[in-house]
């Protein structure tokens, strides 16, 4: 028992020392306050109901915050009206989702009622597929380079994974500065004999730029997945391949790649999660323009709700239980394979 | 492939690899990787930074300096007014540096700043501006007098500081019960949380901000800091170190009359530092970079936090990039610090959870 104990003072030590040294006195007259009413409570309840007393608050917090707008979810999307209390909107049934799944062609969002609904499911596949190469491309590489025997590994790590704690809103300005037509990479186009590029101008451009900008912000998170699934593969492995003379590709394919698997598999889904949800980014960036060009679902539900003159919660409400409900399939699949990948 | 490079001591120091391998083309090609990699990271940061402190004048430049440069001006007796500083290639070849006092059309006149009386006149394309370093300090005083930007940096530190004490205090809570004790509805209670995995707040963005509204939140900062307080990640975090705590040591102080609480507040709190000190990193980034829910939440000024300030900022102030890079600094200025100091600390702390 002291044995763990003593890890445990261990592992309490670094940054987190500094934070007990401070909070232990304000602790002394927190529980000079709190553990008499505590007392209390548990005298009236019995120490067997205490954990019902702990979990209260979260409880209350996700009842309100969570699972109630969620009811209110289904029942805005299904009333129509302006107002924002559920009970003074008149009852509409499934209007709102027949008014957003109304195309003439779904491969044609200009044939569709709520055009803009499906240009941005459709920005949005976009935006997810090349995310999801690219984003699995390049933390792949990157995290099989960190795991070379390379001097300085803490310091290239660092470098990859700083623009993960970065703002949405300042990765974004900070690329809009280099993107504007006076930028530093016009300026680097024109240096090199090429003509400006209005980046935001140009459709197929300014969906490139979102694609890049969200790798360039969050492939740091996913190489560092890669990265600890890499350096749990036992070096014995690829010692014995090396041994019996096994090609370079071959180990890759042969060893690192299926061992390799479930972390990838992994960084696939969230980035597939991720990619479905995105906005902040990519809303800074282009506001969804050039026209609508990257305009993405999550930010027509933002727009529908709050933006626009009219605030139609019921549309936007039905077409976030559309979202909401690929994105519960996508978190199953999730669940699933990290409790695979756990056992 | 392999071949042995023939270099001086000191380069072989600088040469040598782990293990005291000769390089390979692949070494050579991650070294590349990762320098062009260092450029693509930190080069666009360092560009704002660069830019913020440059003068509007300085920002319309194309192409850009590297450096912030300002034009050099002298004063020059007769003249109330600095006047600016070119360096003028003459007739006769020569060069010499004049300070410009007028220009009509292509022709500028200049004088000579130890010669004011005599005037020079000079065809504008035979001048070049003479510059020097000059930090705009201005573009970070500027928007505290002008936009309350302090405003924006107190709503963003309190929106940060008491949301982070909040989750920290409910989370560890609800985390304590549902690793310490068996009791009814405990698989019902982990489901609920499991569940509130699924819903992001990008999907249930109207209701929530009915909710807050009849709870009187409205543009009020209690709207941003609460809906994300209880986090399902924070308490499954906490529980799975919880659970490392050994049990003997809650039984002990049962023995000594120790009441549930003080056992949650004394021993399983103390004890479970490392993980909440990741859970408080961790929150702190999520409160001082969220932006879709207090975009939709916070309309009135005053009470806009950073991000939302900035966003704001660059749709009415088009022009004004100076202002614009200068608050982009700010904003990033504390998370860059954070990281800094705690590198090791968050990294492993996100390769150990998988989250974010």
């Amino acid at each position: 028992m002291t044995d763990t104990m003593r890890s445990h003072g261990e592992a309490a030590r670094g940054p987190s020392a500094a934070v007990a040294a401070v909070t232990t006195g304000s602790a002394n007259t927190l529980m000079r306050l709190t553990d008499p009413p505590m007392r209390a409570v548990q005298r009236l309840i019995g120490a067997a109901r205490m954990p019902y007393v702990f979990l209260l608050p979260n409880l209350v917090f996700f009842g309100l915050f969570v699972f109630l707008p969620i009811g209110i979810n289904i029942v805005f999307s299904v009333t129509g009206g302006t107002a924002l209390f559920p009970g003074e909107r008149p009852y509409a049934g499934a209007e709102h989702y027949a008014r957003l799944l109304d195309c003439g062609s779904y491969l044609d969002a200009a044939s569709c009622r709520e055009d803009l609904f499906w240009r941005g499911v459709g920005n949005t596949l976009t935006f997810t597929v090349l995310q999801m190469v690219a984003m699995v491309l390049f933390s792949l590489v990157t995290a099989l380079v960190l795991n070379r025997p390379i001097r300085g590994r803490g310091f290239f790590r660092a470098v990859y994974f700083f623009p993960v704690l970065l703002s949405p809103v300042v990765v974004a300005l900070i690329w809009k500065w280099i993107l504007q037509r006076d930028g530093l990479l016009n300026a680097v186009l024109t240096t090199a004999g090429g003509e400006k590029i209005l980046f935001f101008v140009d459709p197929g451009w300014a969906m490139f730029w979102a694609v890049f900008v969200s790798v360039w912000a969050h492939m740091g998170f996913y190489t560092l997945i890669l990265l600890a699934g890499l350096q749990a593969i036992p070096r014995d492995v690829y010692e014995a391949a090396e041994m019996d003379g096994t090609r370079p590709w071959r180990v890759f394919h042969r060893i690192t790649l299926p061992l390799l698997w479930p972390n990838l598999l992994v960084v696939l889904v969230l980035v597939l999660i991720r990619s479905v949800q995105v906005f902040d980014e990519v809303f800074v960036l282009t506001g969804g323009g050039p026209g609508t060009a990257t305009l993405m679902v999550v930010q027509y539900i933002y727009t529908t709700a709050f933006a626009n003159q009219v605030q139609n919660f019921g549309l936007a409400g039905a077409a976030s239980v559309l979202l909401g409900a690929v994105l519960f399939v996508l978190t199953l699949i999730q669940l699933f394979l990290t409790r695979r990948r756990a056992s | 492939m392999t071949g042995k490079l023939r270099t001086g001591k000191l380069g072989r120091l600088l040469l040598a690899r782990r293990g005291g391998q000769s390089w390979h083309w692949t070494d050579i090609a991650s070294y590349a990787y990762l320098a062009l990699g260092v450029l693509l990271m930190f080069g666009p940061v360092l560009w704002l930074a660069l830019s913020s402190f440059k003068t509007p004048a300085a920002l319309l430049e194309f192409p850009p300096s590297l450096l912030p440069m300002a034009q050099s001006e002298v004063s020059v007796p007769g003249y109330p007014q600095p006047q600016p500083l070119f360096r003028v290639t003459m007739e006769d070849g020569s060069v010499r540096e004049l300070a410009q006092i007028r220009r009509v059309g292509i022709l500028a006149q200049m004088v000579d700043p130890k010669e004011p009386g005599q005037t020079i006149r000079v065809p504008a394309d035979r001048r070049i501006p003479v510059r020097h370093m000059a930090l705009a300090v201005e573009n970070y005083t500027d928007p505290l007098t002008q936009f309350d930007f302090l405003r924006f940096l107190r709503n963003s530190l309190v929106v940060t500081v008491v949301a982070t004490i909040i989750t920290l205090l409910i989370n560890s809570m609800a985390a304590y019960a549902l690793s310490v004790y068996e009791f009814r509805g405990k698989k019902l209670a982990m489901l609920g949380v499991i569940g509130t995995l699924m819903i992001p707040i990008t999907i249930i963005l109207a209701p929530v901000y009915l909710v807050v509204t009849k709870l009187g939140f409205v543009d009020s900062l209690w709207a941003v800091i609460l809906p994300g307080a209880a986090t399902p990640t924070g308490v499954f975090l906490l529980r799975q170190y919880m659970l490392t705590i050994p049990r003997d040591l809650i039984e002990a102080a049962r023995m000594d009359k120790a009441s549930e609480w003080r056992i949650y507040a004394r021993i399983v709190m103390p004890l479970s530092m490392p993980a909440l000190a990741v859970l408080a990193i961790f929150s702190v980034m999520w409160r001082w970079n969220e932006f879709l829910w207090p975009l939709a939440v916070l309309t009135k000024t005053e009470v806009h936090t950073l991000p939302i300030a900035l966003n704001a900022f660059q749709g009415e102030l088009q022009t004004q990039w100076h202002y614009l890079l200068a608050m982009t600094v700010v904003t990033l200025l504390p998370v860059a610090l954070v990281f800094a100091f705690l590198q090791r600390f968050i990294t492993s702390g996100i390769a150990n959870t998988g989250m974010k």
